[in-house]
């Protein structure tokens, strides 16, 4: 559990977190008497239903808060506050959301506060009447239970400069925090959004100030929020829709960029920024950033010539012209229901299968909108819209899809349940997914929107689901997703578990979610893929190999991102090595190598090693992304792909048969015991520069992260018996290279400005020493070592590491330290055994060259150290007899503080 | 003792007592056991009004406070789940109100203390226990009227204000506001306390316990689970929990909500099982003691204790139980204690 900072945490039936990642959160304005002249008449004559639905329809359209406001004259503004707010506690769907009281005067607020059981926000208070009057409000509202909007407005008047903007609401903040103890997450300030090109010359700055002072007030004032009414910017223009609504738009996308987290703001009244004339824009913007000194001018002028044109006019019809694709994705876009059913048809003709129009025109769009909506170019009112463009053509299609499948009930691929988690609302993607799993003859249960865990859970057993599928937008979801899984082990469940969604990602995936549940758990890319990772989880044949293989994919991205992790919770060295890896040293023997001492290999025969090239980094060399072989067929890079390919075996064909390169390898094996986190070689006295007892010592470095129950701080001299045990373990070592001879091909290759081939030669090398440490290997299990001599591993299952024991390599994730190489090599003579160099830097030379230690031990694994503390530098480079300061240098990019 | 109750609840698992009414039934009482000399001339019938108890019959009262403690428990509630100027209304004894709060206080104080000082090693403490009245304020009685209430806020907090300051009187160490199903009655009893302790100048650890009154996993004002958690968390609360209504399984998923959010205690007392078809209630100690093993296991709770239907023999399952688990950790707990 960890306590929430800079959330403001809202109410009503249901909870409204405002955090970093939730963009912008649109209040709903209609319901305020003083903004819609329609809703003052409704209130004046006592027609409350017709005001409720009002609300109602502000909550349909997206509003996440409901802004409710009674001041006017002719009204008893704090009795129909109360009878308002009464009614909507009795409207679930309205309830449903926090409420923002608000109003000028504070009985009116008292009033409301007494009517409402979620937390709402008090719009607003400021330090207007004086300090002690803001003080006993700010109280009250703290011991009702709010939060509170604050306007930059003090004593002396209302905040008209950026300066101001920022002396009042820092006032405000430290009186709040500092006398009230106000919890500063429920702070939100109003920095006063005022018209800009009024001609006025004070207010030319009025929108950059609001920008400004929004961005100081984030950075300064922690944990408050920002909020504004937005359409108070485009005054000006009253009657010019074209430009109010671009002005909205352009306003918001600055202001939202500098940390407004929330805002007023009429959905029907906003363009998409990227849809915004670019002239209009550009006009626009110069007035808003203040940009150039004729702006207004320019703007007015330039005004009346899109006068008329606002997007509700007939005029606009314009889209309908074009293809029917296009106009899918422009009523996706714009979110125009208008005439979707009757394009989808068109659409739907023109495909062999409804499915296409899915899969095809519609996912465009909603690309676009996504795309959008991430840029911060599209507000979540507008996307809301759009999901419901795309819910209703969907639906559209959906007879057409259930009469073009095949149905026989009794043929299904299987049952899955299909459910967007607690706390979420977004199920477009959800359902997408669940149209075309269904279109795949698999059995669909969809639990629709915000379900909670045991809900999902009892389902899946009652109904014997084969798979389970979540599914979530927003961030708060993946912790939901993460409770699920636990909860599915907490149950004893076998289903496999698939995760899908915008925020979800495989990466977290496999470092959240998998480790949680002890079964299959994949994340769904998209809804295509859906099908794919559903049948080969149903497929008794494929199953297992399937599973294995996503396993061991996510355990490698958990040990890539563990080594990235910046990990705040840290724990003394002495605490990490008591959470060793605790072996059962007592019934183990560690094997015994064939021989002591060192073997070499010289001019290796690269035809042997062919076979155990890894093509998959080779791609990647060439910014190929994809697995090998699959790449190959690839849609967007296969062509390209197969192209380099048929080049390097070309090279590679030349390579072995003219010898163009030569490799070598040398091994070792050392007789070894474990002392802490050091491996303590036994004597080795045939070597005069081993005499320094420091010197047959292997030094490493262990995880110091703050552990999860059960899940030790990994060091590599866990997997080698400790003396107590009183076991005689070992260690290998070795040190491989194809590179020797490179040079003067790749000179060659420069001179004859042939990048292409110098490029290929150099990546070809680098496969070839892999591949020959991957071969050094599985002879040393199978023929040197011989703790695996039966060992059958086809070569894809060798790069995905199936085989027992371990390689790691000095300077990478288990053992980043480089200073260590000059050890192994000297071990291994390598330099005249294999004529492998290390630079001043401890780099190997020829660049194509692998090196490292081997460990027998079944449970021996690789793992990343992520990163360490200082008390464990101190205490390494002291082990190793060097300064701390060195040691820093060397470990740099591992150490967990700066140097 | 305030500041030992933080103390204590962050090294074991506090139990609280079982059910009042359930245990005064057993003595089936009459209605001139309610009445006793002080309301033998009452206009109005009494019986029924256990809260009446700890005046009229204080032998029993502090018969079953002290079976509870005996059985384990570190806590009792006071008697006074109905002492609220509102819930007596249909007594017709609003006067009462004072006098009900502060003996109810006043015995099990005694009690605990006579306890305490036979075991001085394990304090015996007293709540307040503050009921959600008979009337709800966010949601209207009449079905063709839905802006109606038949209680507003400022009556509820005058009433919840009287009820706090009697049981502090008598000697409460902690309010605890319960069986909430209407969250805005909850505000008013939170804004109440914060007042009273205003106008004293001192605080008291308050606890609040919430109801889920269904399946569907809200309270009966309509909140989700954490709704309900965001809008009590104003108030530095000693604990949050939810206690009736549901049995002790059915209660599971809602507890996790609250131990995921929650920067305070958290508290559970669930019933005994759901209420049969004789509005009795079937779940035997050791059937209980099983169910909310996994709260322990799970390491939900701070706080565990019995509602409906529950009897020191449940207490003493669940003490049993309880004493081989650790607590649940809170970070970053506020106390309203030790901010004075």
């Amino acid at each position: 559990m960890e306590i929430d900072c800079n959330i403001l945490k809202l109410s009503g039936l249901e909870p409204l977190l405002v955090t970093k990642e939730s963009n912008f959160v649109n209040i709903g304005e209609r319901t305020n008497v003083t903004g819609s002249k329609v809703f003052l008449k409704m209130i004046k004559e006592e027609r409350f239903e017709d005001a409720l639905a009002v609300a109602m329809d502000q909550v349909r359209g997206g509003a996440q808060i409901l802004d409710v406001n009674m001041d006017e004259g002719m009204i008893d503004g704090e009795k129909a506050m109360v009878k308002f707010l009464n009614l909507i506690a009795s409207e679930p769907e309205i309830a449903r959301i926090p409420i923002m009281i608000d109003s000028s005067k504070w009985e009116i607020i008292e009033a409301g506060l007494k009517c409402v059981q979620g937390k709402s926000i008090v719009n607003s208070i400021s330090l207007k009447g004086g300090e002690e009057e803001f003080i006993r409000q700010a109280k009250l509202i703290k011991k009702y239970g709010a939060a509170t909007v604050v306007m930059a407005f003090d004593e002396a008047g209302q905040a008209d400069s950026y300066e101001r903007r920022i002396e009042i609401c820092e006032r405000s903040y430290r009186v709040l925090v500092e006398k009230v103890h106000f919890n500063p997450n429920d702070i939100i300030f109003d920095p006063n959004i005022f018209p800009v090109a009024t001609g006025m010359e004070e207010h030319r700055n009025n929108a950059m100030d609001f920008f400004r002072a929004t961005k100081w007030i984030r950075t300064n004032l922690k944990g408050a929020h920002v909020s504004g009414g937005v359409s108070n910017v485009s005054f000006s223009f009253r009657g010019n829709n074209a430009v109010r609504e671009a002005m909205h738009s352009a306003f918001l996308y600055h202001a939202i960029k500098e940390g407004m987290d929330m805002g007023i703001v009429n959905p029907s009244m906003l363009e998409v920024y990227d849809d915004i004339d670019k002239k209009l824009l550009e006009h626009v913007e110069d007035v808003l950033l203040n940009r150039r000194d004729d702006a207004t001018e320019r703007l007015l002028e330039f005004a009346e010539t899109v006068k008329g044109s606002s997007k509700k006019k007939e005029e606009d019809l314009s889209w309908r012209n074009q293809p029917v694709n296009e106009r899918l994705k422009h009523a996706l876009v714009k979110g125009i229901v208008d005439f979707i059913e009757a394009d989808t048809e068109e659409c739907r003709l023109q495909f062999d299968k409804p499915l296409s129009v899915i899969e095809g025109p519609l996912m465009d769009g909603m690309n676009v909108v996504g795309d959008l909506f991430g840029a911060g170019k599209m507000f979540l009112p507008q996307v809301v819209k759009s999901a419901r463009v795309m819910k209703k053509s969907v639906a559209y299609l959906l007879p057409f899809i259930e009469a073009s499948k095949e149905d026989n009930e009794s043929n299904k691929n299987g049952k899955i349940l299909l459910a967007t988690v607690k706390g979420d609302v977004h199920d477009i993607g959800k359902n997408i997914v669940g149209v075309v799993l269904a279109c795949n003859n698999f059995d669909i249960i969809d639990l629709g929107v915000m379900v909670p865990c045991d809900k999902i859970l009892d389902t899946a057993e009652k109904e014997n689901v084969d798979i389970i599928g979540l599914s979530g937008l927003i961030t708060p979801s993946l912790d939901e997703m993460v409770f699920v899984a636990k909860e599915m082990k907490r149950r004893g469940m076998k289903q496999p578990l698939l995760i899908g969604g915008a925020t979800t990602s495989k990466i977290h995936t496999a470092v959240k979610i998998e480790p949680c549940y002890n079964q299959a758990t994949v994340h769904v890319l998209d809804a295509s893929r859906s099908v794919p990772v559903a049948s080969n989880l149903l497929n008794t044949s494929n199953k297992e190999r399937f599973e294995e293989e996503i396993r061991a994919e996510y355990e490698m991205m958990r040990q890539r991102h563990l080594s990235k992790q910046v990990i705040k919770d840290y724990i003394p060295i002495n605490e990490a090595r008591k959470n060793k890896l605790q072996l059962d040293w007592a019934n183990y023997t560690p094997p015994k190598p064939s021989f002591l001492g060192i073997k070499v290999f010289n001019d290796y025969d690269l035809a042997e090693l062919r076979d155990y090239l890894d093509w998959t980094p080779f791609f990647s060399t060439w910014e190929l992304h994809g697995k090998y072989p699959s790449i190959l067929e690839d849609k967007i890079v296969g062509e390209e792909a197969r192209k380099v390919f048929k080049d390097a075996n070309l090279l590679l064909d030349r390579i072995i048969a003219e010898k163009m390169i030569t490799a070598n390898a040398v091994i070792g094996f050392f007789e070894a015991n474990s002392h802490e986190d050091d491996i303590v070689l036994k004597d080795i006295s045939n070597d005069a520069t081993l005499t320094d007892k420091r010197k047959s010592v292997l030094h490493h470095l262990r995880q110091q992260n703050k552990k999860g129950e059960g899940l030790p701080n990994y060091c590599l001299s866990d997997f080698i018996a400790p003396k107590e045990s009183g076991k005689q373990d070992y260690i290998g070592g070795f040190a491989v290279t194809s590179g020797i001879g490179i040079e003067k091909w790749i000179q060659y290759y420069q001179d004859t400005h042939d990048d292409y081939n110098k490029i290929m030669i150099a990546a070809l090398a680098d496969r070839l020493a892999e591949a020959l440490a991957e071969r050094m290997h599985e002879r040393v299990r199978k023929e040197f070592w011989k703790y695996d001599t039966n060992e059958n591993l086809s070569n894809e299952e060798l790069i995905k590491e199936k085989y027992n024991g371990i390689r790691p390599a000095p300077g990478y994730p288990a053992c980043p330290d480089h200073t260590e190489k000059p050890m192994l090599f000297k071990l291994l003579n390598a330099e005249e055994n294999a004529g492998i160099t290390l630079t001043e830097s401890n780099a190997m030379y020829p660049a194509s060259s692998v090196s490292g230690w081997y460990f027998s031990h079944p449970d021996s694994k690789y793992f990343g150290i992520g990163k360490i503390a200082k008390d464990q530098v101190e205490d390494y480079a002291k082990r190793k007899n060097m300064k701390t300061e060195d040691m820093e240098r060397w470990l740099h990019s591992v150490l967990n503080y700066d140097v | 003792m305030t500041n030992n109750l933080y103390q204590i609840a962050q090294e074991r698992i506090l139990i609280l007592d079982g059910a009042m009414g359930t245990m005064i039934q057993r003595y089936q009482l009459q209605e001139e056991d309610f009445r006793g000399n002080v309301f033998k001339d009452h206009a109005f019938p009494l019986k029924g009004n256990n809260d009446l108890l700890s005046i009229t019959r204080p032998d029993i009262i502090k018969e079953i406070h002290r079976q509870y403690f005996e059985a384990g428990a570190d806590i009792v509630e006071t008697n006074t789940f109905s002492g609220t100027t509102i819930a007596q209304a249909d007594y017709h004894l609003e006067d009462a109100v004072y006098d009900i709060n502060f003996q109810s206080a006043k015995i099990a104080r005694e009690v605990a203390d006579e306890i305490t000082a036979k075991e001085p090693h394990k304090p015996r403490f007293v709540a307040g226990a503050i009921g959600p009245t008979n009337r709800t304020c966010s949601i209207s009685p009449d079905v063709n009227d839905p802006g109606f209430r038949a209680v507003t806020f400022d009556q509820l907090v005058t009433a919840y204000y009287d009820q706090a300051k009697a049981l502090i009187d008598g000697g409460v160490d902690i309010l605890l506001i319960e069986t909430i199903f209407d969250t805005l009655n909850a505000k008013a009893a939170l804004f109440a306390v914060q007042s009273l302790f205003e106008d004293i100048g001192k605080e008291y650890p308050v606890s609040i316990s919430g109801t889920i009154t269904d399946a569907s996993g809200r309270t009966l004002s309509g909140q989700t689970t954490e709704a309900f958690l965001i809008s009590v968390s104003h108030v530095p609360l000693f604990s949050v929990g939810l206690n009736c209504a549901l049995g002790a399984k059915e209660l599971l998923p809602y507890l996790q909500i609250l131990a995921k959010e929650a920067p305070f205690f958290v508290s559970a007392y669930p019933n005994a099982g759901l209420p049969n078809a004789f509005g009795g209630y079937d779940e035997t100690p050791e059937q209980m003691a099983e169910a909310t093993k996994e709260y322990l296991e799970l390491g939900l709770i701070n706080i565990l204790g019995g509602c409906c239907g529950t009897t020191p023999e449940h207490i003493k399952c669940f003490a049993e139980v309880a004493k081989n688990y650790k607590p649940r950790k809170v970070v970053g707990q506020l106390s309203m204690v030790d901010s004075q």
